[in-house]
């Protein structure tokens, strides 16, 4: 068991009618990673997260958590995970205590336990002092803060998080991530989706990017940067006599050609080390610099160099 | 903390859903006041405004709007489940419950046990009415514990039938059409407000295969009399029938859309 992995997914399609909205999707999702689905809207993320939720039946392929069959093990599969819809998936007629209640009760906890899930999730979740409110009252943050909160009433080992920071204002935005962090840090294992690249960047330890239902790459934010994007290096040589010999020095170490405007040189680069050389040679030279600024390639290019041509 | 779980079992999960439907309508108190405003306002204005037309006086009208009533409300309160069933489909909150290790059915049972309190309410507030308007039954208080028993049940076996449309209609507005329709066909097509001898032939034909017209001399008969006549037992069995029909289908529908 200590190498199964968390999900597997195998030639994962599904039809609606006509239309092919997941095309032969196949990865796997390791114990302890936070593994991120990427595509803008409609590219079929949340159709996949729904089959491997079992809310949704695949056309075809199979799927695995923790090794059991969704679709003959489904009960035992379902007792493994919590979810977090795109919708906020709480009840919203009643308290925030009361959800908590029933949503134990019917994951199976005694009464007993449920009351002391109920109390200690409301603490985690600085829910305590609107527990008795209702629901219509709360803010975006809070129902979200909420709907996580349902989610990890069993501790799942396996999350699933669907869009889960999709109209938040930026400082809720940030609460959600270190609570996603924190569970990380307790051993979860994550599957998220997301529109925002910052976010993927953020969070996920891998990601595979989502167009049109075919999984177009999947690896870490680091790697799919590196294959698709370039880091670009920007400087400022305030003196002018100095420019000319900086020019040759960034593109002999950076082995690409510099762009100079006024006073400054930009040029591309593939390793960091060929950074560290060019200023090591700046600095022999005796050459004076200002304004450094090394810029990385952002999943956005990542994004769009993978996608492009193919909308 | 330690987390322990058992397997849940059809009975505590329906139980667990029942209490949540439970808890939505006391926290929204509008959801049981179609069925409290009702009857009350249409046994006022119907008794009032048609007593002395068909029965010479409210209080000769009585007997017969208080059953009529009765029914027309049990029906409308039936009618609800499939528009609550449906809204509930609808909202994300379903999804979870889906995506829970529990019994499948639990939310539809659920949702159709929390309707029996608002049977109750619907029928006790028909007879509370019609009390408070002059009409008191010639037969003891256990007889109207049976007509309340009755009401309930067939209200109960109704609500299958439109927890089905809830399940298969297009969208909860579509439902909801579907269900006021059919509630006030039902309850004006038959002998509810009026005689049906003073209806037209073919209205009369109508009537009389409304089962909703069984229901209703059903219930007259036991208030007048005390004493439960062959159309108290056809109605019973009627009942029966649409639960053994009507549950089987409803669950097969809930578990396809699934």
């Amino acid at each position: 068991m200590q190498n199964t992995n968390a999900i597997q997914v195998d030639h994962l399609t599904k039809k609606f009618a006509q239309q092919v909205a997941v095309d032969d999707v196949s990865f796997s999702v390791k114990k302890g990673e936070v593994f991120g689905l990427l595509g803008p809207n409609g590219a079929g993320k949340t159709t996949i997260l729904r089959m491997i939720t079992t809310l949704l039946k695949p056309t075809n392929g199979n799927i695995t958590i923790f090794g059991h069959d969704i679709k003959t093990e489904s009960t035992l599969a379902r007792s493994m995970f919590g979810l977090t819809g795109q919708y906020a998936s709480v009840d919203e007629d009643i308290s925030a205590r009361e959800n908590l209640m029933i949503f134990s009760r019917l994951n199976g906890l005694s009464r007993q336990d449920s009351k002391l899930r109920t109390k200690e999730l409301l603490k985690e979740f600085s829910l305590e002092n609107s527990a008795n409110k209702s629901l219509s009252s709360f803010s975006g943050g809070m129902r979200r803060r909420l709907d996580l909160a349902v989610s990890l009433i069993t501790q799942p080992a396996l999350i699933f998080l669907d869009e889960p920071t999709t109209g938040l204002d930026p400082r809720t935005r940030t609460q959600m991530w270190d609570t996603i962090r924190n569970l990380v840090a307790h051993g979860s294992t994550i599957v998220l989706t997301t529109q925002y690249l910052d976010e993927a960047d953020a969070l996920a330890d891998r990601v595979a990017v989502i167009d049109h239902g075919k999984l177009i790459k999947i690896g870490t934010p680091a790697d799919l940067k590196h294959q698709t994007g370039q880091a670009t290096m920007r400087l400022n040589i305030p003196d002018d006599n100095n420019l000319i010999k900086a020019e040759n020095i960034i593109g002999t170490e950076l082995q690409s050609q510099p762009n100079v405007i006024n006073n400054n040189i930009s040029a591309s680069f593939k390793q960091s080390e060929q950074v560290t050389n060019a200023l090591a040679q700046l600095k022999a030279a005796k050459i004076k610099i200002t304004d450094l600024s090394v810029q990385e390639p952002s999943l956005d290019d990542v994004f769009m160099a993978l996608t492009v041509g193919k909308n | 903390m330690e987390i322990k779980t058992q397997r849940g079992n059809i009975i505590q999960n329906t139980f667990t859903m029942a209490y949540r439907n439970l808890l939505k309508t006391l926290h929204n108190p509008d959801r049981f006041m179609d069925v409290l405003i009702q009857p009350i306002l249409f046994m006022i204005l119907f008794g009032y405004l048609f007593g002395g037309a068909i029965a010479g006086g409210v209080q000769g009208y009585l007997p017969t709007i208080v059953p009529g009533i009765l029914v027309q409300t049990i029906l409308s309160a039936a009618s609800g489940s499939g528009s609550q069933i449906r809204e509930d489909m609808e909202s994300g909150v379903f999804d979870r419950f889906k995506s829970l290790p529990m019994a499948h059915i639990a939310p539809l049972a659920g949702q159709l046990f929390a309707d029996i309190l608002r049977l109750f309410i619907a029928t006790i507030a028909s007879l509370a009415t019609g009390y408070f308007m002059g009409w008191r039954p010639n037969v003891g208080f256990g007889w109207l514990v049976i007509v309340v028993l009755l009401a309930v049940f067939i209200g109960w076996a109704i609500s299958w039938i439109y927890a089905l449309v809830g399940l298969l209609a297009k969208s909860a507005t579509m439902v909801q059409s579907i269900s006021m329709i059919t509630m006030l066909m039902l309850s004006f097509l038959s002998n509810a407000f009026i005689p049906i001898r003073t209806l037209p032939k073919f209205l009369q034909v109508i009537a009389n295969l409304n089962p909703v017209t069984y229901v209703i001399t059903a219930i007259r008969q036991i208030l007048a009399t005390g004493t439960l006549s062959s159309t108290a037992g056809m109605v019973l069995i009627m009942g029966l029938a649409i639960v053994v029909i009507f549950a089987p289908l409803t669950v097969l529908a809930y578990n396809h859309n699934n």
